[in-house]
């Protein structure tokens, strides 16, 4: 059975974004989800760093310090190799819960 | 490595912090940023993103906190809880890394010792391409050996130099003991004889002026040398080295070259040497004359087996082209069919590592059970402690604790400990291995080890602290977090008698250090009476109040027929002196002297014998009696039918009937050619010279008649006097006078002889010392356990006693408990003690490994350790007021 963790759903966005654009800081790991969700995930900020700060003593991200294209100096995320694996199972794990979750909907 | 992160992290706190502050300001900035980019006012901008980011100090909290989530955090509490909880029993703590310390710092200082000696390499460049040449099986006894390390006669070396393919060099050195300073205060220190090629190929830079070269060799008259760094700071107060430095050496004024660096000792482990000076080749050297040990570096893509290889078919031709010709052709045939073969020489050479391998490793042995005993009371103290916190615990477990939280906790503890245990017990390693060291020099040669912190000694004593806290803590950890909550609580702090299982545990430790003191108190006792066995023994003659003068008059240039006559003077004007009883003149000195022995053919029968050439009046100075026949006179010179005096165990390996009359033939070597000998006269075994050795056949000649081509200007003298050191100015003001030029130096016989028994007086102190540590531990084991258990028994005790229990059948009840244990743990230390013994048994000296009084003797001690351990709370527990101690039930 799937491991029902509504709660990892959010680490499992943040990992997949950062799969998707490679390196990133946390702003732009929030602006993407909203913006590819059509604003309809909003990532609140006090969910959002406490959870990179989880995932980075895990090592499931590697951090660096860089200077963003507006010159600002930021904090960027990137998967690990840990990371990546986490991610794999996350999303088969999301699968799984919605698959359950749609069947329960659809139960007449 | 996450695990290592975290934890890294955890000591980098504020720049942890401080890097969140700084991640989420700038995200705020982007935040305003984009909406000012969209149109926003920045002001307006500032205020929606303070208003959705929330409070910036709470948010920062947000982030941190999800390290105490991790458990991170948790870990930097509980060493300060387990600080707190130390700072609150200070009496625990001391005793507790008291223990530790000593322990681990005994461990640590031999290992430091067995590290110097063994396994560190040379101080030199690439020591792994160094080897050693040897010949397999050495000179089997042909010919003379100057020193320990002379493998190759000068013959031999030449040879060797001319073919030495494996290696891109070679080079020879020696040890010679040259007389340094003016003649009045001249003293031996210790010399290297080196090729030219010592200090390149060992890749020994200056320190200061230059080193030996190639260019160096060639005259034997000495002139040139080269002192070792510490020489040179304490003889030459460290003076810059000039063309005008000079030193006296051997009566002579030569030239210091220059100075080698400070980490340079020389070849010989444990002993620095003084001066180098280079090799000499005489125009004709003797052929079984053995002198320089040879080594070189190996080629790059040779190893030691192909080195080997090549050697083994290079001596054949080798040893025939040296082979000397004045032996008998089956000595010369063993001669020309040596092999040579290679050695690793990296880690240098070391007299100390041969004498005393076995010790070190014995010691180490030891050093580690006491630990072991150390490691169980510490066991014993820590499980009393948390039975004392019994109710803390039941409470945190009550409160959600997991076991495995709490069980980290009392590691964490006992890794404290056991750190701060490591921590002092490495400060002690460092004056107990100089402790160490220094109990192994002898007055006459110091040892000079460096003894140092090194990475291995570092990884020794962090693994045994480690092992240590494992061994003490994890199983107080285990059995308290095990605790049943419901039980604890409401049993309160002093527990309920009844469950069993954890005093057997405590009982257990006490029966395993009585075991384990049983092996260590036989072991100090075997080890001391080894040593007094050799201390008392009766060697047959006299050591007390003897004196050794030896003197050296080659400047004297005395003609060889003449040399005979001027050793008689000598002696008879030693004798004359006052305080004098008596004084004879000897090749040997024995015990402590070199061997020296021939081939001889009597009566049908061959072997090796000792011989030693002494004056007429050897015997009566050193008291040993003659038992039948005559003594030597004056009249037995070389002029004179050649005669010897015998021991007993010649008589019985060699003669058949009467011994007196019959004729010696001693078989020919090089100086010495074959000659007749008759027995005059016959005396009681004396020992050699090793204590340790059984009585070997001996025979005594005349010096007078040392054949003339063996004579040289040197002499030992024996002298018997009560009062050495007057004896000494007498004869040192006497000479002094009379022969300016002549060379002397004294030593004490006695002294040496004791000194040559350092290693047995080395093992039977720090066994003895470690035998009574261990003893002592074990009363305070024996009696911490036992006040403990009777602590918890008052109920019990109590109600015995208001139920007319009297005096005597509560300390019977105690006692019993006690003899149990102690009936155990010896019947245990018994059989371990048997085995250990079986593996020491090689290095004691007249008794066996299971001698039944030394076993007896032990468990006497250990009884009486015992009962003097338990009596104390026995007594205690016997008058306890049996009101009372019901009453605060």
């Amino acid at each position: 059975m799937a491991k029902n963790d509504l709660q990892g759903a959010l680490d499992l966005l943040i990992l997949k974004t950062l799969s998707q654009l490679g390196s990133m800081h946390g702003y732009g790991v929030a602006m993407h989800i909203r913006q590819v969700s059509g604003d309809l995930l909003i990532v609140e900020d006090g969910s959002l760093y406490p959870a990179l700060h989880r995932m980075e003593q895990n090592s499931w991200v590697r951090v660096t310090w860089a200077v963003t294209e507006y010159g600002r100096k930021a904090k960027y995320y990137a998967l690990t190799a840990a990371g990546k694996k986490q991610l794999a199972e996350r999303e088969k794990n999301w699968q799984d819960v919605a698959k359950g979750v749609q069947a329960i909907l659809r139960f007449a | 490595m996450a695990l290592f992160r975290r934890l890294a992290g955890l000591f980098s706190r504020s720049r942890v912090e401080r890097e969140i502050e700084l991640e989420l300001r700038e995200h705020m900035q982007m935040r305003i940023d984009d909406s000012v980019a969209q149109g926003m006012s920045r002001k307006e901008a500032e205020r929606t993103a303070r208003l959705e980011f929330g409070n910036p100090a709470a948010m920062r909290e947000r982030v941190s906190a999800e390290d105490a989530a991790l458990g991170l955090d948790g870990i930097l509490r509980d060493v300060r809880y387990a600080l707190r909880g130390f700072a609150k029993s200070p009496g625990f703590v001391f005793v507790a890394i008291a223990t530790l310390a000593l322990g681990i710092g005994a461990n640590t200082a031999v290992f430091e010792l067995l590290d110097a000696v063994r396994l560190r390499s040379l101080p030199i460049a690439r020591p792994d391409e160094l080897a050693e040449l040897r010949i397999v099986g050495g000179n089997h006894g042909i010919g003379i050996n100057e020193d320990n390390y002379s493998t190759f006669t000068t013959p031999m070396w030449q040879e060797i130099r001319r073919h030495h393919d494996p290696f891109s060099s070679v080079f020879a050195w020696h040890t010679e003991e040259p007389m340094v300073g003016k003649l009045s205060e001249t003293r031996h220190v210790h010399g290297l004889e080196v090729s030219g090629e010592f200090f390149s190929v060992l890749g020994i830079r200056p320190w200061q002026g230059r080193l030996l070269g190639i260019q160096d060799e060639g005259s034997c008259e000495l002139s040139k040398i080269v002192v070792s760094y510490p020489f040179w700071k304490s003889e030459m107060g460290g003076a810059p080295i000039t063309p005008e430095s000079t030193l006296m050496v051997n009566g002579k004024t030569v030239q210091v070259l220059g100075v080698t660096p400070p980490s340079f000792f020389g070849m010989i482990v444990g002993q620095q040497f003084a001066v180098a000076y280079p090799t000499c080749t005489p125009s004709n050297p003797r052929r079984e004359y053995f002198k320089y040990s040879v080594m070189g570096r190996l080629k790059p893509g040779w190893n030691i087996a192909q080195a080997t290889g090549y050697l083994a078919s290079l001596s054949p031709g080798l040893f025939a082209s040296v082979a000397p010709t004045d032996y008998d052709a089956a000595t010369i045939q063993l001669f020309k069919s040596f092999k040579l073969e290679a050695a690793p020489a990296g880690a240098g050479i070391s007299p100390l590592r041969e004498h005393y391998d076995s010790s070190l490793n014995l010691l180490l042995a030891i050093t580690g059970l006491v630990l072991l005993i150390a490691c169980a009371n510490l066991a014993n103290l820590m499980l009393a402690r948390a039975s004392v916190r019994q109710r803390e615990v039941a409470v945190r477990i009550a409160l959600g604790a997991t076991r495995g939280r709490l069980v980290r906790q009392m590691l964490i503890e006992s890794g404290l400990l056991a750190l701060i245990g490591a921590g002092s017990g490495i400060v002690l390693a460092q004056p107990l291995s100089r402790l160490l060291v220094h109990s192994l020099g002898t007055s006459q040669s110091p040892i000079q080890l460096n003894v140092a912190m090194d990475w291995r000694v570092l990884l020794f004593a962090a693994a045994v602290a480690a092992i240590t806290c494992m061994v003490f803590g994890t199983f107080p950890a285990l059995r308290s977090a095990g605790v049943d909550p419901i039980t604890a609580i409401r049993s309160g702090e002093r527990g309920v008698y009844g469950s069993r299982e954890r005093f057997s545990v405590q009982r257990t430790m006490v029966v395993v250090q009585i075991a384990i003191s049983m092996v260590l108190l036989v072991g100090a006792l075997l080890f001391v009476r080894s040593y007094r066995n050799l201390m008392t023994l009766d060697p047959g003659m006299r050591v007390k109040g003897i004196t050794i003068a030896y003197f050296d008059w080659d400047s004297l240039h005395i003609k060889p027929e003449d040399q005979e006559d001027f050793k008689r003077q000598l002696v008879a004007e030693v004798k004359s002196l006052p305080g004098v009883e008596n004084a004879a003149v000897t090749s040997n000195t024995p015990l402590t002297g070199p061997t020296w022995s021939h081939e001889v053919h009597v009566d049908g029968n061959e072997g090796s014998i000792r011989f030693t050439y002494v004056s007429p009046s050897y015997l009566a100075t050193m008291n040993i009696p003659l038992l039948t026949g005559r003594n030597f006179t004056d009249q037995d010179t070389n002029h004179a039918p050649l005669a010897v005096i015998v021991n007993q165990m010649f008589i019985r390996r060699f003669l058949k009937g009467q011994p007196l009359g019959k004729m010696v033939r001693v078989m020919p070597e090089p100086q010495y050619p074959e000659r007749v000998m008759q027995v005059i006269g016959t005396i009681p075994d004396t020992k050699y010279n090793d204590l340790r050795i059984a009585m070997e056949p001996m025979a005594f000649v005349p010096v007078a008649q040392t054949p003339v081509t063996a004579d040289g200007p040197w002499a030992a003298v024996m002298i018997a006097a009560t009062n050495g050191p007057t004896v000494i100015n007498e004869v040192r003001q006497r000479f002094a006078a009379k022969y300016p030029q002549m060379i002397l130096q004294f030593d004490n016989y006695e002294q040496d002889v004791q000194d040559t028994l350092v290693g047995d007086r080395m093992m039977a102190m720090l066994s003895g010392f470690f035998g009574v540590l261990a003893a002592i531990l074990v009363i305070v084991g024996l009696y911490g356990v036992l006040s403990y258990l009777l602590a918890q028994r008052r109920n019990e005790i109590g109600i015995r006693i208001a139920l007319g229990a009297r005096r005597g059948q509560v300390i019977g009840l105690v006692m019993r408990d006690t003899a149990k244990m102690l009936a155990l743990g010896v019947a245990a230390g018994v059989v371990f003690a048997l085995l250990a013994g079986h593996a020491a048994s090689a290095m004691l000296f007249g008794l066996k490994a299971w001698d039944p009084l030394t076993l007896g003797f032990a468990v006497l001690l250990l009884a009486a350790v015992a009962i003097g351990a338990s009596w104390f709370p026995a007594s205690r527990a016997s008058r306890l007021d049996p009101a009372k101690a019901l009453r605060t039930e």
